[in-house]
């Protein structure tokens, strides 16, 4: 693996991207901030779901999902957007999905410190023995995204509908994953079949995040539903096993199928 | 990996008659790219499953418009050689720089390369336009493999040959697509490489420029590097290589020395009609010089023969400037008005002659009852490629003559009165 290109390539889609913008890196934040007013404003003001500091709820999941779905989108389309320098170059072409998660991971370290500041300067509580968690949750949250960005990359060179297929499917796994409404609402419904829904690594990933940056209160409860899902740090670390489990399955077939199908990139293009 | 700068050419130490495809090679100098019958097969676009859809829907073995790009290709190339990619456009030179490039992969076949490689497909390829020369140059050069160290240690060096040093800091998208090629060129030939693969960029550029990429090749290949290039230019080939590889439709027709090489290039370029893509005789690498008949191999000539005898039909073939592994030869026997009476053909896969001049006996042991004179006309294929390589129709006749007079045919017979 050649780290270095990899960093060079990060560094360059950075350099491009905010290159002749004014407030540069700041236009990161943008984004957030706006899906900040607009769901905070559905969900707390119009269908009043109960959950106190419902923007730091929201942002605490909702900043790792961001960073995986554009990770993954872009991945998804890298390798076919670069294809001049596939069919002109021979470098190793695996870079190319990991310096998109790259990007993605640079703008979400930056807009987690963002968060915490303002938590700080919200004066709440931000530092305890469970903020901890988010290292072995963003482990896991980075290697499900590296996992699936290796396999669909290699997929759109060939299956050009994937990049299509991924978009509507990332807008349907946004919902279930319990950023904009609480975890007992699901919990609740589907009681013995939870285990289902917690299937979904990034449902795992953006529940521990929420432990760890999310201060319930006290009762953790909406008033019907419990909020996170457990006050515990055992539950995490259990699902968090069966996450990372799931996601080397995947990244498995993802070297798999990324291998199998590069040496065809070329032509493909 | 550098020998004294004033060391002439790997070109010396190589015998200069036989310029064959393992002659080629010099004695001694280690086999840097095998290509080993390298086949390359396009399928149409349209004709591919490029959708989930048409996955499920089609069923394989519905393709159709295959092109094969590369057709059973064997080359070695041996270190220090500097050596011309030739042929018509669209005759595989690019698709095979770029499976010994390692960029396709071959349908068939086996590629080993030994040493590092660069590839200058397209200069400049991978820059990007928004940043600067000086950001662009650290990405390609670790695209290419340089770590940012050895980046630092070279840049200046990358710099003065651009001479691009009053721009390097401006964004690429502001320079000429000259400048933009320099710098891209730059890097590429600092990546240091044991084997350099060129496609036609030299093409590209003003007159200084190239000159100074052809000083830098001199150089690479003074340093005893390898290098294999594109190009059209019949004089580039002649005054640059020490052997030129000639592709016609994927087939590697030619491969030896550039004289001959270019020889075959101006005949191939050039408009001559001639039957099934062959080259006249006396331009072609295989040149069937003379026909000989007589009644035993190696026997004293003889034109005149008797229905039943013996008849050996010799072909010499001069093979100094090319010897294909595998040669096939067809020789017709032609009666009055050039219609051929019979054939005879060397068994198939053909025949593997040494370089040099050889002789291919064509032994009959008896002639049939068939009078005249007959001559004889020779074809020569690569047994390989199955791609004809010359024919030649000889004026030499033999005959074939019995006691009756008249008539081709001596038929036995019996006449009588019928009582």
């Amino acid at each position: 693996m050649r780290w270095e290109l990899l960093r060079n390539l990060v560094r360059k889609d950075l350099k491009v991207k905010y290159k002749g913008s004014t407030l540069g890196f700041a236009w990161s934040l943008a984004n957030p901030l706006l899906l900040l007013v607009v769901y905070t404003f559905v969900f707390q003001v119009v269908l009043k779901t109960g959950i106190p500091r419902f923007g730091i709820y929201l942002m605490s999941g909702m900043l790792v999902w961001n960073a995986f779905s554009g990770s993954v989108s872009s991945a998804c389309g890298a390798v076919v957007a670069n294809a001049n320098l596939v069919k002109k170059v021979r470098f190793p072409l695996l870079v190319l999905p990991l310096s998109a998660v790259g990007f993605a991971a640079v703008h979400f370290a930056l807009q987690l410190l963002v968060l915490f500041v303002v938590i700080l300067g919200l004066q709440y509580s931000l530092f305890g023995p469970e903020l901890l968690l988010i290292v072995p949750a963003g482990a896991v949250a980075l290697l499900f995204t590296v996992a699936l960005s290796l396999l669909l990359s290699a997929l759109n060179v060939r299956y050009r509908d994937t990049q299509h297929l991924l978009d509507v499917a990332l807008v349907a796994w946004f919902w279930v994953n319990p950023m904009v409404y609480a975890y007992g609402l699901i919990s609740d419904r589907l009681g013995d079949w939870t285990w289902v829904y917690l299937l979904n690594p990034m449902a795992v990933v953006v529940m521990t995040f929420q432990r760890a940056i999310y201060d319930p209160p006290p009762g953790n409860s909406t008033g019907s539903s419990s909020i996170i899902a457990d006050t515990g740090y055992t539950f995490y670390l259990e699902h968090l096993g069966i996450a990372a489990l799931i996601s080397l399955a995947v990244l498995f077939l993802g070297l798999r199928v990324f291998r199998r199908f590069q040496a065809d990139f070329a032509e493909d293009l | 990996m550098s020998s004294p700068p004033l060391a002439p050419p790997a070109q010396p130490d190589r015998p200069a008659a036989s310029a064959s495809a393992s002659a080629a090679q010099s004695p001694g100098s280690p086999t840097v790219i095998r290509a080993a019958g390298v086949s390359k097969k396009f399928v149409a676009y349209h004709k591919r499953a490029t959708s989930l859809k048409e996955r499920f829907v089609r069923r394989e073995g519905a393709s159709g418009e295959d092109f094969w790009a590369l057709r059973d290709v064997d080359v070695q190339i041996g270190r220090g050689q500097t050596v011309g990619l030739a042929g018509a456009n669209g005759s595989g030179k690019s698709t095979l720089l770029k499976v010994l490039a390692g960029i396709l992969r071959p349908t068939s076949g086996e590629v080993a390369v030994n040493g590092r490689i660069a590839s200058l497909l397209e200069l400049g390829a991978g820059f990007n336009g928004e940043l600067s020369g000086r950001d662009n140059v650290y990405l390609n050069a670790s695209l290419l493999g340089l770590s940012k160290r050895e980046i630092d240690r070279l840049f200046d060096s990358i710099v003065d040959f651009s001479e691009l040093r009053h721009k390097i800091d401006d964004e690429v998208k502001h320079y000429s697509s000259g400048q933009y090629v320099r710098l891209g060129f730059a890097v590429a030939v600092h990546v240091d490489p044991d084997i350099l693969l060129v496609d036609e960029v030299l093409a590209v550029g003003d007159e200084a420029f190239q000159r100074k990429c052809l000083d830098k090749i001199a150089q690479f290949r003074a340093e005893g590097r390898t290098i294999l290039f594109v190009t059209h230019s019949l004089d580039l080939i002649e005054n640059m290589c020490d052997r030129v590889l000639v592709l016609e439709t994927g087939n590697l027709i030619y491969d030896g020395q550039p004289a001959v090489g270019t020889k075959l290039l101006r005949q191939r370029l050039g408009s001559l009609p001639v039957e099934g893509g062959a080259v006249p005789y006396d331009l072609s690498p295989v040149k069937p010089t003379a026909v000989t008949f007589s009644r035993d191999p190696g026997g004293a000539p003889q034109v005149q023969y008797d229905p039943g005898e013996q008849l050996t039909v010799s072909v010499e073939l001069d093979l100094t400037d090319y010897a294909p592994q595998h040669v096939y030869l067809h020789v017709d026997i032609l009666g009055q008005g050039e219609v051929p009476i019979w054939m005879m053909e060397t068994p198939p896969g053909g025949i593997s002659p040494g370089p040099g001049i050889v002789m291919v006996d064509f032994v009959v042991p008896r002639l049939p009852e068939l009078l005249g004179a007959f001559a004889v006309n020779v074809r020569v294929s690569d047994a390989a490629t199955g791609h004809p390589v010359t024919v030649r129709r000889f004026e030499d006749l033999f005959g074939v003559s019995g006691p009756q007079v008249a008539g081709l045919l001596r038929v036995d017979y019996q006449a009588g009165l019928r009582r």
